[in-house]
């Protein structure tokens, strides 16, 4: 008797909730470190990143209109079914970056635990970083934080899984929507990620997950009029310069890429660069005259 | 019976503007390296004020060395030691408040009740407010020990001269950076007046550095390479060309650009309070401002009560003489501001919009723009669409809450929003709705040091005035 012969995932995109095939049906491959196939993944086009830029347009308001409370709680839904599928976001990721089994369980740990941290932020980042200012005159005005809307990410390259999760989270923990660009060499986990979100109460379009050749997909959104950011951290020097240039077009957000070691806890830099501030004023009354009351 | 004003004017007397001025570049007034000089005329007047310098590029760059070799000390001095010169600065411009907004509405034709009352104070107050925060920044929110950026390139433009002045130099000292302030072509002269009282305050040579010029001079600072922080305010074309001039630098980039300000008033409105928070909304500056509520969106059912209300507010709008007290409406800044303001007056007039002003004798002499309004106008309107920079305002009608925050998001800026109810509930709901940097309920055009200012989508990104202010000239 023969050894079982295993059945292949299809890997496919993560668009508004949906997994299409790449609208231009092309595929690339994907190896591992030592240049054994492991999957072909879909190389989306220019119509995909668009198509992922209406789907998470149309889920901003929703998320966006969600309380902080309710984020919290989906985002740790997400760590939640991560936990149960660790064993494949090992092997994946042990693949993708050619680790030993149990140094890509320590990444998949880290990356858990960072959805876990962000799920704990929705609800604080206001009080930290809003509140009311003392203004000199009979005003009350209240500064609050606000998403700033749609954000293209290009997930960093060499760090496939906790790099991904590292950039996605903020984003989407403040209420954001977010297109996604996996790691081009390595995209397998960041579209196996798409499969836990689709489980885990993230409303179809809040995150969108693309494959394929970092630079086609990510011209498109950086010159996209409805794109609101981008954030650059897989982008090498010569992309990056050029995608600002193309995002200047609409005044986007850029964050730029930078040197992280994603394994440390973050700051709140990686939320507040795809936050707005909005600033409420409102005349304070007067009690009258007789002012005795109070 | 018609009352008459009797002429009340401030003495110009107070201000004693030099013929020609230079550049300040380490502390020092200087000619420009090319010999280069142009004249700044009053806007009212049209009569030359004085002949300055004019900065090219190689004065940028000498501008920009000073800056760079006071940076070493200045950032390393205690925070308190910074905070005292901040202090003093602040308490210099508020002893000669009265010289400085005389200047001011000389160079920039704004009525003298309006630089006395509001640029001036706003102007003394982020002074102190700064100062304050020099020796806390470990507590501002970014750390425990967040450092200076370096040198910062900052141009400003001529709506609010010294006030601009104070949003970008205030911050940027008490943080630990220097500066290279380029002040627009037709206001300069109250930044070399701040010059002076650099002077007076003993700064050390080269923290503050002041390049008069134009566009190019603008340009080559921005682009220098030496500078690790650009501050703007301005124009949205000019801010998304600066965006692309920084890209792939490692420069940190802030932009205050352009508005299109919705001012929702709903049929629970206090009428008399939102006429004149409509007429401050727009007619403030003579409406040459970024956040100014230029668009009127009113509830259909009180458009009627509301308009002649406002139409007969506006009847007694005083224009004229910007030195006198009781002027409302003074000069539009430039020949070419007046034109530009002329010109997308008569588009909206072409394009079917129904244009109404009071009767109001204009000056002969100098830039002047009766206030005007336009009814009839749509979405699709060019004065409904482009920023006018001036005393013009588009009046548009709503039916729901709903379609007024639509029609209120419908731009592509989000700078500033004005809501006029009197139930609480609808101002936090259509606050809460609305992409803007800022909303005022039930008030508008209010400013202070402590409250964040900036935009959403294209009117900009960062945000001055308060702890967020602080972000622009730190490395976090």
């Amino acid at each position: 008797m023969s050894d079982r012969l295993r059945v292949f995932k299809t890997y496919k995109l993560y668009v508004g909730g949906k997994f299409p095939r790449s609208e231009s049906g092309r595929v690339y491959e994907v190896t591992d470190s030592k240049g054994n196939w492991l999957a072909n993944a879909p190389q989306s086009s220019r119509k995909d990143a668009r198509d992922a830029v209406v789907a998470a347009r149309k889920a901003f308001g929703g998320w966006s209109g969600a309380t902080a409370y309710n984020r919290g709680q989906v985002l740790y839904r997400v760590a939640e079914m991560l936990e149960g599928r660790k064993e494949q976001f090992v092997r994946e990721v042990a693949d993708a970056e050619g680790l030993s089994k149990s140094k890509a369980a320590a990444v998949v740990d880290a990356t858990i635990d960072r959805w876990v941290w962000y799920a704990g932020w929705t609800d604080k980042i206001a009080q930290v970083i809003g509140g009311a200012n003392p203004v000199a005159g009979p005003y009350f005005n209240l500064s609050s934080p606000e998403p700033t809307g749609v954000v293209a990410v290009l997930a960093p390259q060499e760090s496939s899984f906790l790099g991904l999760v590292s950039v996605v989270a903020p984003v989407i923990a403040t209420g954001n929507t977010a297109v996604v660009i996996a790691s081009e060499k390595a995209p397998l986990p960041a579209l196996s990620l798409g499969e836990v979100l689709a489980t885990s109460d993230v409303p179809g379009g809040v995150v969108n997950v693309l494959s394929g050749r970092t630079a086609e997909i990510a011209a498109p959104l950086a010159a996209h009029q409805d794109v609101n950011a981008i954030d650059l951290a897989g982008a090498d020097e010569e992309l990056a310069k050029e995608l600002e240039i193309a995002a200047a077009d609409n005044l986007k957000r850029v964050l730029r890429p930078q040197a992280v070691d994603y394994v440390e806890t973050p700051g709140i830099e990686r939320m507040t660069a795809f936050l707005e501030t909005k600033t409420v004023w409102h005349p304070t009354g007067s009690l009258g005259a007789s002012g005795s009351s109070y | 019976m018609a009352f008459e004003y009797a002429p009340a004017p401030e003495s110009r007397a107070i201000v004693d503007i030099a013929p020609s001025y230079g550049l300040f570049i380490d502390g020092e007034f200087a000619e420009a390296a090319d010999g280069k000089v142009f004249k700044t005329v009053s806007p009212s007047t049209e009569e030359v004020l004085s002949e300055v310098a004019q900065a090219g590029a190689e004065d940028v760059d000498r501008a920009v060395k000073a800056a760079r070799r006071a940076f070493e000390k200045w950032s390393a001095l205690p925070g308190s030691e910074r905070a005292k010169y901040l202090f003093r600065i602040a308490r210099i411009i508020q002893e000669r408040s009265r010289e400085l907004a005389v200047l001011e509405t000389l160079d920039n034709g704004k009525p003298i009740r309006e630089t006395r009352d509001a640029d001036l104070p706003l102007v003394a107050a982020h002074f102190f407010y700064y100062a304050g925060w020099a020796d806390k920044l470990d507590h501002a929110g970014f750390g425990a020990d967040p450092r200076p950026l370096g040198v910062a390139g900052q141009v400003i433009p001529w709506n609010f001269p010294l006030l601009m002045l104070a949003w970008k130099i205030a911050p940027a000292l008490a943080t630990g950076n220097t500066v290279v302030l380029k002040p627009a072509e037709t206001t300069p002269l109250s930044a070399l007046f701040f010059a002076d009282i650099c002077r007076q305050a003993g700064l050390p040579k080269g923290v503050v550095n002041i390049l008069p010029g134009y566009g190019d001079a603008g340009a080559a600072l921005v682009a220098h390479p030496d500078v690790n922080k650009v501050a703007f305010t301005g124009s949205t074309a000019v801010g998304k060309e600066i965006a692309r001039t920084v890209a792939g630098t490692r420069k940190k980039l802030t932009l205050e650009l352009g508005g299109k300000g919705a001012n929702i008033v709903f049929d629970d409105a206090p009428i008399d309070q939102a006429v004149e928070g409509i007429v401050n909304g727009i007619f403030f500056n003579q409406g040459q401002v970024c956040c100014a509520g230029s668009r009127l969106l009113v509830q259909e059912s009180i458009q009627d009560e509301l308009l002649d209300s406002l139409k007969r507010r506006l009847s007694t709008l005083r224009l004229g003489d910007p030195l006198d007290k009781n002027t409302d409406i003074g000069a539009i800044n430039s020949a070419e501001q007046l034109a530009r303001i002329t010109a997308l007056a008569e588009q909206g007039e072409a394009e079917g919009a129904e244009r109404w002003s009071p009767a109001c004798a204009l000056p002969e002499s100098g830039y002047w723009f009766a206030p005007t309004l336009f009814t009839n106008v749509t979405q699709a309107h060019t004065i409904a669409r482009d920023e006018i920079f001036g005393p013009v305002l588009s009046v548009l009608t709503f039916r729901t809450p709903d379609e007024a925050v639509a029609k209120a998001n419908n731009t592509q800026y989000g700078l500033s929003a004005g809501i006029w109810t009197e139930k609480g509930s609808r101002i936090l709901a259509v606050a809460n709705k609305l992409r803007a940097g800022v909303v005022w309920s039930n008030t508008f055009n209010k400013f202070d040091p402590t409250s964040p200012f900036g935009g959403y989508k294209e009117s900009g990104f960062g945000r001055e005035g308060g702890r967020h202010g602080l972000e622009a000239y730190l490395d976090v």
